[in-house]
């Protein structure tokens, strides 16, 4: 090519001409175009690798290429959570992970993994037979494609190899994944592919973190000021802006999380430490206000006691996307008889019944609950024994005002009521998703899908079982809102409670009174529950005294006024 | 004659003597003022009840707080360089004789036992009063204040010994002590010969001669 062209005539473009007819090249191109905006600053086009034109019989053989050239990146990805599915809990020293982590969702992976390790960035993991070591079981597209890449449910982590009915039977069709075409048109992890799994954990958009959901892939500014695209006055960001990777190792994490970063601004060619560079202080620093004489840095003042999150994410699921806040599954089991789950949809659209799965309150633009928070969690496994007469706490924030690494955080506090063994007391794992005999969805029948589940996690059941309340509590940390939409100082500097309006999951941006449950480690002015009673009672004694007096001593001149002018008569 | 050559203690024909200078009385009225609107904002803030809305309170409250500095940085000035202070030295015997004038001689119609001069313009429990208004509410409040207002700057070995709550606490005590002399003082002022005759000396910096008792 003349290099004196270039800008005119861009590679691409002169490639898909030479290889396809003109009508063909316009029909896809815009597609093309729309699905893999070429990274202008990268030094590699990877889809003019010989090796990258395929046709590839398997995902694998994708990865193989990959390799030939990254060479170390599958033995980086096996050294982390991504790959591993777990997590050594700095806490406790337990090994959690979502192997083996209980939630109040979809409960547990085992015996559902085929189903659940779509999400898995691997091929193939349906059972324990997996082969961690494999380095062409991992799955480079999933994160770094540009489009035109799914794994559907149920596939074990594989991508869709064959044109699929789908229902079957009704003349709709699925395509097969085009490998080569992902493969070429490869490059740095999108918002789009990392909430491609971290949107729809708990099986579906929005559903578990409440402040992750698609809304985020084409976020306004008031839902999101940093992801928010620069053309909509936002600043760009995807999720690798702040969660920086380093040999594929990314920073952030919600068992282990940095809940103070009490320094100023990372600097390039500053040392980090153990700095994570996910926090908010990373880039403005933990006195980012700007106030002048009027405030004195009143709100500088407050970044010693709460997290940034606290005021800057007013409400989470602010996107219009729902997020589940409870969940029921003692009321699952509705069905047609044919193996068909009942549902039912509530004003808004949102499922409110799954017969497989049971009942669930939606929120939208739901008030967070705050506590106090220093990062540290536990988690409950089955080694664990519940007191089934008390809501289970299915995980466990500490944090206490005077640790010195504390602030008071935003949650969401999502409840659950699920299914426990009466006689053993402990959480059970329901076999629900894989599409067998026993499998819950398709069966309608606990008693089943607990004996394989409790078989797949290697628990003894007792056969009987009930159902517990159970609580999870998540942080809330994305979808940070312009500064004009941060909380304003009233809605905690207030004497109300704040509660109802937590209760009726959102829908009222400005709260009063939102830490009300937050009693310790902060003098708040404005509310009476942090006045000194004895004082109060002494002062408006003494207002009411200087009051008095001026009563009484007025009556008194009035009335002896009367007899001295009489008297003077 | 205009008035901004008047001398403290000059006597017009009438009888009246100029009491209150232009100065003193700009600054009385303008801290009046002040205070008034801190009492407003600062029991707001404290969370008493909603007037302006607790943001707004706040920038309120310390713009106040600014302009009554700057105030008594100029007035403090003012009574040195005039030698006013010695307004404020105490009198204790005089000031129990005022007690019992306020508590008892004024309901049988006695004269007021002290007569205002230009060099003791108040009389001695009012001089106490502002003594102790100097001496206990105004450090008080502006020592908290200020310890409020710079929350921000506060080292982590000031936290470490003090806490914002004790602050808030002292700040509260002292605007208690102010509500309680402001109701006082303002009562008070309305025990001349006649109910507004001293707050019309506070405005015209002339004081009338007490008319002579029949």
């Amino acid at each position: 090519m003349n290099h004196n062209n270039t800008a005119l005539k861009p590679s691409r473009l002169w490639r898909v001409k030479r290889h396809w007819s003109l009508v063909l090249m316009l029909l896809v191109l815009p597609f093309a175009v729309a699905m893999a905006e070429p990274n202008k600053n990268s030094t590699t086009d990877h889809s003019t690798f010989k090796q990258l034109q395929g046709p590839f019989k398997s995902a694998e053989e994708v990865t193989k290429v990959c390799l030939t050239c990254h060479t170390e990146a599958a033995k980086q990805l096996m050294d982390t959570r991504h790959w591993t599915w777990e997590y050594k809990n700095p806490k406790d020293g337990k090994t959690i992970g979502k192997r083996t982590m209980l939630n109040g969702f979809c409960i547990g992976d085992k015996s559902n993994q085929g189903f659940c390790n779509a999400c898995h960035i691997g091929y193939g993991w349906k059972d324990d037979t997996f082969d961690f070591k494999a380095q062409e079981k991992v799955d480079c597209l999933v994160c770094h494609n540009k489009g035109g890449y799914v794994k559907p449910l149920g596939n074990a982590g594989y991508p869709r190899m064959e044109r699929e009915e789908s229902p079957a039977g009704s003349g709709k069709f699925l395509e097969p994944v085009d490998l080569a075409k992902v493969a070429q048109t490869i490059g740095k992890t999108s918002t789009k592919t990392c909430g491609t799994c971290h949107y729809n954990g708990g099986g579906g958009d929005g559903v578990k973190h409440g402040d992750l959901d698609s809304s985020l892939n084409k976020a306004p500014k008031d839902l999101d000021v940093h992801m928010a695209a620069k053309d909509v006055g936002g600043q760009g960001f995807t999720c690798a802006t702040c969660h920086k990777s380093e040999g594929h190792k990314i920073a952030g994490s919600r068992i282990s999380m940095t809940a103070s970063d009490p320094h100023g601004a990372m600097i390039r060619g500053a040392a980090m430490g153990t700095r994570n560079p996910a926090t908010c202080q990373s880039c403005h620093g933990d006195k980012p206000h700007k106030q002048g004489l009027l405030r004195v840095n009143l709100l500088n003042a407050h970044t010693d006691k709460l997290a940034c999150q606290s005021c800057h994410i007013p409400a989470f699921a602010r996107g219009g996307v729902g997020t589940k806040m409870e969940w029921d599954w003692s009321k699952a089991g509705e069905n047609t008889g044919y193996g068909q789950q009942v549902t039912r949809k509530d004003a808004h659209g949102h499922v409110v019944y799954d017969g497989r799965k049971g009942s669930f309150v939606y929120g939208e633009n739901v008030t967070p609950e705050y506590l106090w928070f220093n990062g540290e969690t536990s988690w409950l496994t089955q080694d664990d024994k519940i007191d089934p007469s008390k809501t289970v706490a299915i995980n466990t924030y500490y944090g206490d005002p005077n640790d010195g690494k504390s602030r008071i955080w935003p949650i969401k506090r999502f409840k659950g009521k699920q299914p426990y063994d009466t006689e053993y007391n402990i959480l059970l794992v329901p076999h629900t998703a894989v599409k067998d005999d026993t499998a819950f969805w398709y069966n309608f029948d606990w008693q089943k899908s607990l004996t394989t589940g409790a078989q797949a996690t290697g628990k003894p059941y007792s056969g009987k079982y009930g159902f517990v309340n159970t609580e999870m509590l998540w942080p809330i940390t994305h979808m940070v809102a312009p500064k004009e939409k941060a909380v304003s100082c009233v809605q905690c500097h207030s004497n109300a409670n704040g509660k109802s309006d937590t209760a009726n999951h959102g829908d009222n941006p400005e709260v009063r009174g939102r830490l009300a449950n937050i009693t310790k480690g902060v003098y708040m002015p404005g509310r009476a529950q942090d006045h000194l009673s004895v004082l109060e009672i002494l002062g408006w004694l003494g207002v009411l005294g200087a009051i008095a007096f001026v009563i009484v001593h007025t009556i008194g001149r009035v009335m002896t006024r009367k007899t001295h002018q009489k008297s003077s008569d | 004659m205009s008035e901004y050559k008047l001398e403290r203690g000059h006597q017009d024909h009438k009888g009246r003597i100029y009491l209150y200078k232009k100065y003193e009385r700009f600054w009385h009225w303008s801290q009046a003022f002040l205070v008034i609107f801190m009492l407003l904002t600062g029991f707001e803030i404290h969370g008493t009840y909603t007037l302006f809305g607790f943001g707004k309170a706040v920038s309120l409250h310390t713009l106040s707080a600014w302009a009554l500095l700057l105030l008594w940085f100029i007035t403090i000035f003012w009574q040195f360089t005039t030698g006013e202070w010695r307004q404020y030295l105490p009198r204790v015997k005089a000031s129990i004789v005022m007690v019992r004038y306020y508590a008892i001689g004024m309901f049988r119609g006695e004269p007021n036992p002290y007569h205002k001069t230009a060099d003791a313009k108040h009389n001695p429990l009012q001089g106490l009063a502002y003594l102790g208004l100097l001496q206990i509410v105004s450090p008080v409040i502006w020592i908290s204040g200020l310890f409020y207002l710079f929350y921000a700057y506060w080292s982590p070995s000031m936290k470490a010994v003090m806490s914002l709550q004790w602050v808030a606490w002292a700040h509260t005590a002292g605007a208690f002590m102010m509500l309680i002399f402001f109701i006082v003082h303002v009562y008070l002022t309305t025990t001349g010969h006649t109910p507004l005759a001293h707050i019309k000396t506070m405005i015209t910096g002339w004081e009338d001669e007490e008319p002579e008792k029949h």
